[in-house]
């Protein structure tokens, strides 16, 4: 209850908001080991804010009850991307300090970031939902385009603004399409008003339309994920990092949300536009894959490809495909911070590695690296007895409960391709013999292997105790 | 009965010995420590699963040894293992040869060693794991899970085209069984259940059995393989090393007719009643080509490779009879062929070792140098063609007595490949070994040594000793294969 005013700084958001400007000042007035110091500052702000998060009652937000929601899925996806970001932040510390980019703003911005995608997942109206996502966005171009010195930087921040911009237009015009044809901007306002029709009018139609594209932009789905593989190269690795493993996960929570409660009794509409996402996104991110030779490029189609599986689960729109999505969710983010805390650490010839080749004969010069590379490849092809077979498996259990056949066998089929480059990857560090050996260099903080470690053995033994995730996300509701 | 898991035992047991060698240090000097304890834990396994042939209780056609655990809250997926009579050949033959592979790659495999054994451990718990389960999850997990160790057999200690063939044998087999992990969730959403013993009494609708029994197809049909879906095998065979080609030979075909049994005709009885005729063309079909095809080979392994697809031919011919005869020549088709085919590569890895090709035209007249390796090639070519008294006999003769039952058509064509095996393995054995030495290179082989013998007489006693007691190995499968045949007519009856 918020009898007392000092009560208000338990919420997460308010406190998140709260810390990220103490840490800043913070940052502000140290002299030395700025950036280390905010980094570890930040890390403690964001553990507090996650058990904030699972401490949080409903009645908290009871004045805010119009602006933002508050439900069992909310809470899931908050404490995803709160994990993840902590993970981010830790596993590309030392990569930061490694190319002299020390500016304390960084962790601030992933904070400010971590804020409005906390805001995202919990909108209950379409003028929060905007917000959150354009604090969210603004964040992360400024975060894409943080090594000034840099062209690729630059370009990979300016790219992605542009047509992050352009995205927000298009939300924005559907947003103010669904407003004019449902006269509310609250998402149960507009599902009780829409309740009343049988049939979607032309208007909310194509606002319905407008808003899919500019989420679809958000989640990087086919076709609007062009930014996606340009701005992951582009930007330094760890940055790279954050975008794969934390804004995602705010994204697929918020096209959750936005389909399955203002439109809940439309999905013959929306379910149409989401099957095609879907398709078009694990075939392309299967085929265009297998051409990369750079690993963030590739790692780029990856993440698309597993964004098409997790829609599958959306279009199936049951309770089983709510379950699959945050388990789906939940192996793609253990993946993420794992081959990134490896390829964090990665050097070739004092360079940090970007091209597969240069893993070439890691097998021989890093036994124990090169083994988790592999473990972690195969469950992103969702080869048993690893995670990422669990996640699609409770997708297509999902889309089979919903008689949706031909998708699912299409889904398995897209699978097939991308366990190629994957293996392609396998193959570099096994099968090709190398002449020359150590130039490949691993040095990992003690912080990132604990994150590592414990990613891996996540990974790894999921299948011996599946029963804590899966109960947890079998109670979530939207 | 034994009061303690000796199932999971027998599963986790090379799994444990491979964690113990992931601690052991790899050079020079402690390589033979690495070896030593994976030939240990693989004999240990091999022992354990003896006890589990010997406390086999025949008169019960169902699953003995049952372990059951609960394994996922929200679903009906158990940690369920047992073993009836058609499994219990199948681990068996899996535990025997993973020791004989060890002790083959004791010399010849020099880089990784360290690897190379935790591949092996890994997959012979991911064989038995896969043999044993009683869950088709369980099943599909380590059915899927087999690819990952042979990948890497294949593609890091394999021949020249060893990235080809690892990458085709991958996807080749992925595709398949993804299939099959579709079939399993339509079955779990019509049954709600994953119990193999629970579905084979559960009837699906006429429609859905067909697209299930494709599905299961795909994925078993790649396996096994039939023919058109074989072109893998000879890559793989061919590329792997000779180890890997034995397990491959030896126990990863038998998967496909392990599931034909299991999947097809237990649970979709009337979709295979359909399909029959289907799987006959495509048998007689895989065993009439394969055998030219092998004919015209010019190099060893390969040969192999393709006698090994029209012999599988035979086992899905016998399969699909639906009848007792017919069921158990497939079986033991299997085993023997599990135990010759293994055992040629065995005899082709031995003077590969020696004089490192595989090409027919460079041997010959090796019976000069190497009368010992002659006779034992000799003892499993004659398995391999069917010759009485050796394990391949009982096999074709059974399985061609069950189709008189079916069609004489069918008869004439696997009598057809039966012939045509003489025909390219005795062609084979005269190439190879008979004449007088005409490469120089030849001049000072050696014969087989003390560690090749360990190797190759076990497995020549067990091709006699199948050749004359079958009913050694029929008696404990009979009351199961019956079970099965009964559960289909009743279906099909209907």
């Amino acid at each position: 209850m918020l009898n007392n005013i000092y009560n208000i700084f338990f919420i997460p958001e308010i406190f998140l908001a709260c810390s990220s400007f103490v840490c800043l000042l913070f940052g502000l007035f140290l002299k030395k080991n700025a950036f280390r110091q905010t980094s570890n500052l930040a890390v403690f702000v964001l553990l507090l804010t996650i058990l904030l998060v699972y401490y949080d009652s409903e009645s908290n937000f009871a004045n805010y009850k119009s602006l933002f929601s508050h439900s069992s899925f909310i809470n899931f996806f908050k404490i995803l991307a709160l994990l993840g970001s902590i993970a981010s932040i830790i596993i590309s510390k030392d990569y930061f300090l490694g190319i002299k980019l020390r500016n304390f703003e960084i962790p601030i911005l992933f904070l400010f970031s971590t804020l409005g995608m906390m805001l995202m997942i919990a909108s209950n109206n379409l003028m929060s939902m905007y917000l959150a996502i354009e604090l969210q966005s603004l964040s992360l171009y400024v975060a894409a385009a943080i090594k000034r010195d840099s062209i690729s930087s630059a370009e990979s921040g300016v790219k992605y603004f542009i047509l992050g911009a352009l995205s927000s237009g298009i939300l924005l015009y559907g947003f103010s399409l669904i407003y004019g044809f449902t006269g509310s901007m609250n998402f149960d306002d507009i599902s009780f008003y829409l309740s009343k029709y049988d049939n979607l009018n032309l208007g909310l139609v194509f606002g319905l339309v407008f808003v899919m594209v500019g989420l679809a932009f958000k989640v990087s789905a086919v076709p609007f994920h062009m930014w996606t593989p340009d701005v992951y190269e582009g930007a330094p690795n760890s940055i790279t990092g954050f975008f794969a493993i934390v804004p995602k996960i705010a994204a697929v929570a918020l096209i959750y949300r936005f389909c399955l409660v203002p439109f809940q009794n439309f999905y013959l509409e929306w379910s149409q536009i989401i099957l095609f996402l879907s398709i078009a996104s694990m075939f392309l991110g299967a085929i265009a894959a297998i051409a990369q030779s750079n690993i963030k490029r590739l790692l780029a189609y990856s993440s698309i490809g597993h964004i098409g599986y997790i829609l599958i689960a959306l279009v199936a729109a049951n309770d089983d495909g709510i379950k699959a999505a945050s388990i789906y969710m939940f192996s793609y983010m253990i993946m993420n911070v794992a081959i990134f805390a490896i390829l964090l650490s990665l050097k070739v010839k004092n360079e940090y590695l970007i091209n597969i080749s240069d893993l070439k004969g890691l097998s021989k010069s890093n036994p124990i690296v090169s083994l988790s590379i592999s473990i972690i490849m195969l469950s992103m092809a969702g080869i048993p007895p690893f995670i990422g077979f669990f996640g699609k498996f409770y997708v297509f259990i999902a889309a089979i409960e919903q008689e949706l056949y031909v998708l699912s066998v299409l889904g398995v089929l897209a699978s097939v391709i991308s366990a190629f480059y994957y293996l392609r990857i396998i193959k570099i560090m096994y099968f090709d013999e190398t002449k020359s050996e150590g130039i490949i260099n691993f040095q990992i903080s003690f912080q990132s292997k604990i994150i590592l470690s414990l990613s891996l053995f996540l990974i790894i033994c999921f299948i011996f105790y599946p029963s804590l995730l899966i109960n947890i996300s079998a109670s979530l509701t939207i | 009965m034994i009061d303690w898991p000796l199932v999971s035992v027998i599963i986790f047991l090379p799994l444990i010995g491979a964690l113990i060698i992931l601690f052991i240090k790899e050079d020079e000097l402690t390589s033979i420590n690495i070896k030593l304890a994976a030939l240990l834990a693989t004999l240990g396994t091999f022992i354990l699963s003896l006890i589990l042939w010997l406390q086999f209780d025949y008169s019960n056609p169902s699953y003995q040894y049952e372990e059951k655990f609960r394994w996922f809250d929200d679903f009906n997926f158990f940690y369920h293992v047992g073993v009836d009579g058609i499994s219990l050949f199948m681990i068996l033959l899996s535990t025997f040869l993973t020791p004989l592979c060890i002790l083959a790659s004791w010399n010849n495999i020099k880089k990784r060693i360290k690897e190379y054994m935790l591949s092996f451990l890994f997959l012979e718990t991911v064989m038995i794991g896969m043999f044993a389960s009683i869950d088709i999850l369980l099943f599909y997990i380590f059915f899927e899970a087999v690819l990952i160790p042979m990948y890497l057999i294949i593609g890091i200690w394999g021949g020249n085209r060893r990235i080809y063939a690892s990458f085709k044998f991958f996807l080749y087999t992925l595709l398949g069984s993804v299939l099959m992990l579709i079939a399993i969730i339509v079955m779990y959403r019509n049954t709600s259940s994953m119990s193999i013993e629970f579905l084979q009494g559960n009837y699906f609708s006429y429609n859905t059995q067909l697209f299930l029994w494709l599905a299961f197809f795909a994925s078993f049909a790649v396996k096994i393989p039939m023919w058109p879906f074989h072109t893998w095998l000879p890559d793989a065979h061919v590329e792997a090393p000779t180890a890997g080609s034995v397990i491959l030979a030896g126990v990863l075909l038998k998967m496909g007719g392990y599931g034909f049994i299991r999947f097809s005709l237990g649970m979709l009885p009337e979709a295979t009643e359909f399909f029959i005729p289907l799987i006959m063309t495509l048998s007689i079909v895989a065993i009439v080509y394969t055998s030219l095809v092998a004919l015209a080979q010019t190099d060893i392994k390969k040969l192999i490779a393709y006698s090994s697809v029209a012999h599988m031919g035979i086992v899905t011919i016998g399969i699909f009879l639906v009848n007792q005869q017919g069921l158990e020549g497939a079986m033991m088709q299997m085993i023997s062929h599990g135990l010759v085919s293994a055992a040629l590569f065995l005899c082709v890895g031995v003077i590969y070792d020696r004089m490192h090709t595989r090409e027919i035209e460079f041997y010959g007249g090796l019976v000069q140098r190497m009368p010992l390796y002659a006779t034992v090639f000799m003892i499993f070519m004659l398995g391999s063609v069917g010759l009485p008294g050796t394990s391949g006999f009982i096999g074709e003769f059974l399985v061609i007595v069950g189709a008189f039952k079916f069609s004489s058509y069918v008869v004439i064509g696997a009598a057809f490949g039966i012939i045509l095996s003489a025909v390219y393995m005795l062609y084979l054995y005269k190439r190879i070994i008979f004449g007088t030495i005409t490469n120089n290179k030849l001049a000072d082989i050696l014969d087989i040594n003390t560690r090749e013998k360990i190797i190759l007489i076990p497995l020549a006693i067990s091709v006699i000793l199948l050749g004359i007691f079958p009913n050694l190995f029929l008696d404990p499968m009979r009351l199961s294969l019956e079970l099965i045949i009964t559960n289909y007519e009743i279906a099909n009856a209907k």
